[in-house]
């Protein structure tokens, strides 16, 4: 069955994109990425540390993936177009996943703030994934100022805590016309699935994969959950009912 | 001289390129991302900016992350 998902004119089939962070090393990333099949991979930019030694992430990426650099640590929408613009004059390609926080205990993100950065960005021509809290109003604008998708958080980010904000994510696959990338807090590839059955076009997992006891084996079955979620989402559930009706017929019983 | 390097003041007593303070940092220029004084810089460009007074340099890199 060839299912392709089109962002920023970029064909991509596999719907389980993959962080880069937390690992306990940068040589587990190649496998793990080759393990879930993820084609977009995120990476974030830093200030060198001067007094200690670090690789440079992007030669463990596989060079058929796409790099989405995010703009974790800009606070303000002016942080998050200084850290775009730099990551693609860096050589990054035109994708940047929009990341304002200024809430140091839950990671949430400043909707108001993704807003303005997302529309300068998406004018100057970047592919543009803001990470939002799911509120449809801002979804709507988001898509109004040009996002490429839309990235709402499931739970806080790195908590493993799943699908806590399933019912607003379900209004925004409903209502908004992008793809929605389910982002931040699934932490089972249950979860993984479930967000696919419900109808996301994607979900983003990292902490997941890189806390679990085999990061490697934990990132092929959230590549297999969410391959299975999107067909059972293409199949088309069946309904649920209150009660139970019988899967067997009721006639013909072996009595009297 | 004293300039801002990744938001900590450094002193050099001698006139220095980016590209040699990148040098002297162990640093490998294919690997980093150079802003100097809020412009990116293109590698091909380090060896020609000399660090003057009150200058503000950010090397940065891409790390693992979400």
């Amino acid at each position: 069955m060839r299912d392709i998902l089109k962002i920023g004119g970029q064909e991509i089939s596999s719907r389980l994109f993959l962080g880069t962070g937390k690992f306990s090393s940068n040589r587990l990333i190649p496998q793990v990425v080759e393990a879930s099949g993820a084609q977009v991979v995120t990476v974030a930019l830093r200030r060198v540390d001067l007094d200690y030694e670090e690789e440079n992430i992007a030669a463990y990426v596989p060079k058929d993936c796409i790099l989405m650099p995010n703009t974790s640590g800009a606070r303000n929408a002016g942080e998050a177009v200084r850290i775009a613009r730099l990551a693609r004059a860096a050589g990054c390609g035109n994708w940047i996943k929009i990341e304002v926080i200024s809430d140091n205990r839950y990671l949430l993100p400043d909707n108001y703030e993704t807003i303005k950065a997302t529309e300068i960005l998406a004018a100057e021509g970047f592919v543009v994934l803001p990470y939002m809290s799911p509120d449809l109003m801002v979804a709507k604008k988001l898509a109004e100022v040009g996002a490429a998708a839309v990235m709402p958080l499931g739970a806080p980010i790195g908590s493993n805590r799943g699908l806590k904000t399933k019912e607003l994510i379900k209004i925004l696959i409903e209502e908004i016309a992008l793809p929605i990338i389910v982002d931040a807090g699934i932490g089972r590839p249950s979860e993984a699935a479930e967000a696919m059955e419900m109808g996301a076009a994607a979900v983003l997992v990292n902490t997941a994969v890189a806390t679990a006891g085999d990061p490697v084996v934990m990132a092929s079955a959230f590549g297999l959950a969410v391959r299975a979620g999107r067909i059972a989402c293409l199949a088309g559930p069946g309904e649920t009912l209150d009660y139970a009706r019988s899967s067997s017929p009721l006639t013909g019983f072996l009595r009297d | 001289m004293k300039f801002n390097l990744n938001g900590k003041e450094e002193f050099f007593k001698e006139s220095l390129t980016v590209a040699e303070l990148i040098n002297l940092k162990g640093l490998n220029p294919d690997t980093v991302v150079v802003e100097y004084n809020r412009e990116l810089v293109k590698k091909e460009q380090l060896a020609g900016i000399v660090l003057k007074e009150n200058d503000r340099l950010e090397i940065l890199r891409f790390v693992g992350g979400g």
